[in-house]
């Protein structure tokens, strides 16, 4: 998994990162107008070497990290991007299960991007049957699974007969099945 | 043609709308936050609505490729209502999103003391926040409204030329512009402008500071008369220069001034890590 130094690394030289960082540390409701800035301060690009990651979302997790406590308001007051990157920061950032509701708040979403973020390292801490909903709803998203964090682990009995239920409806309506649910279900079959 | 409709309640929109707008060239929007035909009745359902504005239908425009951003503020009509009040301590938080590009729609309803207060504090918020202000003049009462929105502007302290003063008409125009305010016209089938007038409008005051809208929403409107008054336009003897000035230059200069405006390419489909988003039955 990814780690905070490696995020900061990865960003290079930012005077503006750094100086609100050291803000946040020592006020923490700094968060509330920062946070939001960090797109338009260091940029949307994607980072070299962290595949996944975007500057805006490295620079937001490590704001967060300097005030852990305001995790649940920034989600709750932020727009698409904003959630995304509370949500990529958890497992780095969130003391055990505490922050488990805004992953089903996410999955609740009808935004892919957020549904996928919901489903990354920290899903640990989510309950097998919304896991396997939510991996689901990616399915019928278009989101590829390749987002989705230790498919292959988790993935069970139950997974694979939804997934043979979905399938089966799909071909029925003469509509695709997308390749990678396909081959997942292969694989849980023992096809 | 491209268009930028620079004041359009989408969130009263289907996605037949969005594709037909995509068609007629609508490549950006504006959103302002305004009022629902039902009153709210407190400081969460306004939260709602502006998560909706800043999250939910950026993304839905993004899927016919337009561009959406979002202006924020609480308008006018419910400043009056003291359950919804409390919504002004709230706004710093959205008036610091990457997707708002102004404080808005403010201005007058009724024009009561009440509305007087949210104005004031709302333009005030613009200043600090160095975003522009887009002032909706009432329906009612309109010109001596008009008045009154550009005194209060004046004594704001806020540069004119980041404030629109919208929904204007033959008898507005001239003060709005004399004022050195943007002046905005929103292009109704029936009521407050139509495209004939509008031409009109453009040969007598030109084209600098003029924005043209749809502010299509949940009332009769349609999301394409900026596409019929740049067709209007071209009949009337203007150029298509012109239009591409008055429907995206003028937009794009006024909005542009949040700093935030953000017009890279939008696809036509939307993304997700480089793979196109098939709309399932989630
Ligand atoms: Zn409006």
């Amino acid at each position: 998994m990814t780690t905070l130094p490696e995020l900061r690394d990865a960003l290079g030289p930012n005077a503006w990162l750094d100086e609100a960082i050291e803000r946040i540390r020592r006020h923490p409701a700094a968060l509330a107008g920062l946070f939001p800035a960090a797109g338009r301060r260091c940029g949307r690009v994607p980072l070299p070497g962290l595949p996944g990651w975007t500057s805006d979302e490295a620079a937001r997790v490590l704001m967060l990290a300097e005030a852990p406590a305001e995790v649940e308001p920034t989600y709750r007051y932020g727009d698409g991007d904003e959630k995304r990157a509370v949500l990529k920061a958890l497992p780095l950032v969130a003391a055990g299960d505490t922050a488990v509701a805004l992953l089903a708040d996410a999955l609740r979403t009808n935004d892919p991007r957020l549904v996928a973020a919901a489903l990354g390292p920290y899903a640990v801490h989510l309950d097998q049957a919304a896991w396997r909903q939510g991996l689901l709803k990616c399915v019928f998203m278009g989101v590829p699974l390749a987002a989705v964090h230790g498919v292959r682990e988790r993935a069970d009995a139950e997974l694979a007969e939804m997934l043979s239920a979905f399938a089966k409806e799909r071909t029925a309506a003469g509509r695709e099945v997308p390749a990678d649910a396909r081959e997942l279900l292969d694989q849980l079959m023992g096809a | 043609m491209r268009i930028f409709d620079p004041h359009i309640h989408m969130t009263s929109r289907t996605t037949d709308d969005y594709e037909r707008m995509a068609a007629a060239g609508v490549r950006a929007v504006v959103e302002p936050a305004f009022w629902l035909g039902q009153p709210r009745t407190g400081p969460e359902s306004f939260t709602d609505y502006f998560d909706s504005l800043v999250g939910w239908e950026p993304f839905r425009a993004g899927q016919f490729g337009i561009r959406h951003h979002a202006t924020i503020a609480l308008n006018p009509k419910e400043a009056n209502d003291p359950r919804c009040r409390p919504v002004l301590d709230l706004l710093p938080r959205y008036l610091a999103k990457d997707g708002v590009v102004a404080v808005g729609e403010i201005g007058y309803d009724s024009m009561t003391p009440e509305e007087d207060e949210a104005f004031a504090t709302q333009l005030a918020l613009a200043v600090e926040h160095e975003l522009p202000a887009l002032v909706h003049t009432p329906h009612r009462d309109k010109a001596r409204g008009a008045d009154r929105s550009i005194a209060v502007v004046k004594e704001s302290g806020i540069d004119p030329s980041r404030v629109v003063l919208d929904h204007l008409n033959e008898l507005t125009v001239a003060p709005a512009l004399d004022a050195g305010v943007w002046a905005g016209f929103s292009i109704y089938p029936d009521t407050k402008m139509s495209p004939a007038r509008m031409v009109k409008i453009l040969h007598e005051y030109g084209l600098e500071r003029i924005l043209i809208n749809s502010a299509a929403d949940w009332g009769r409107s349609d999301p394409l008369l900026t596409a019929r008054t740049a067709e209007a336009m071209l009949d009337g003897g203007f150029t298509s220069d012109d239009v591409d000035q008055v429907l995206w230059r003028n937009p794009v200069e006024f909005y542009g001034a949040s700093g935030r405006l953000d017009l890279s390419d939008v696809s036509v489909d939307a993304t997700f890590a480089g793979n196109s988003i098939q709309r399932g039955g989630s």
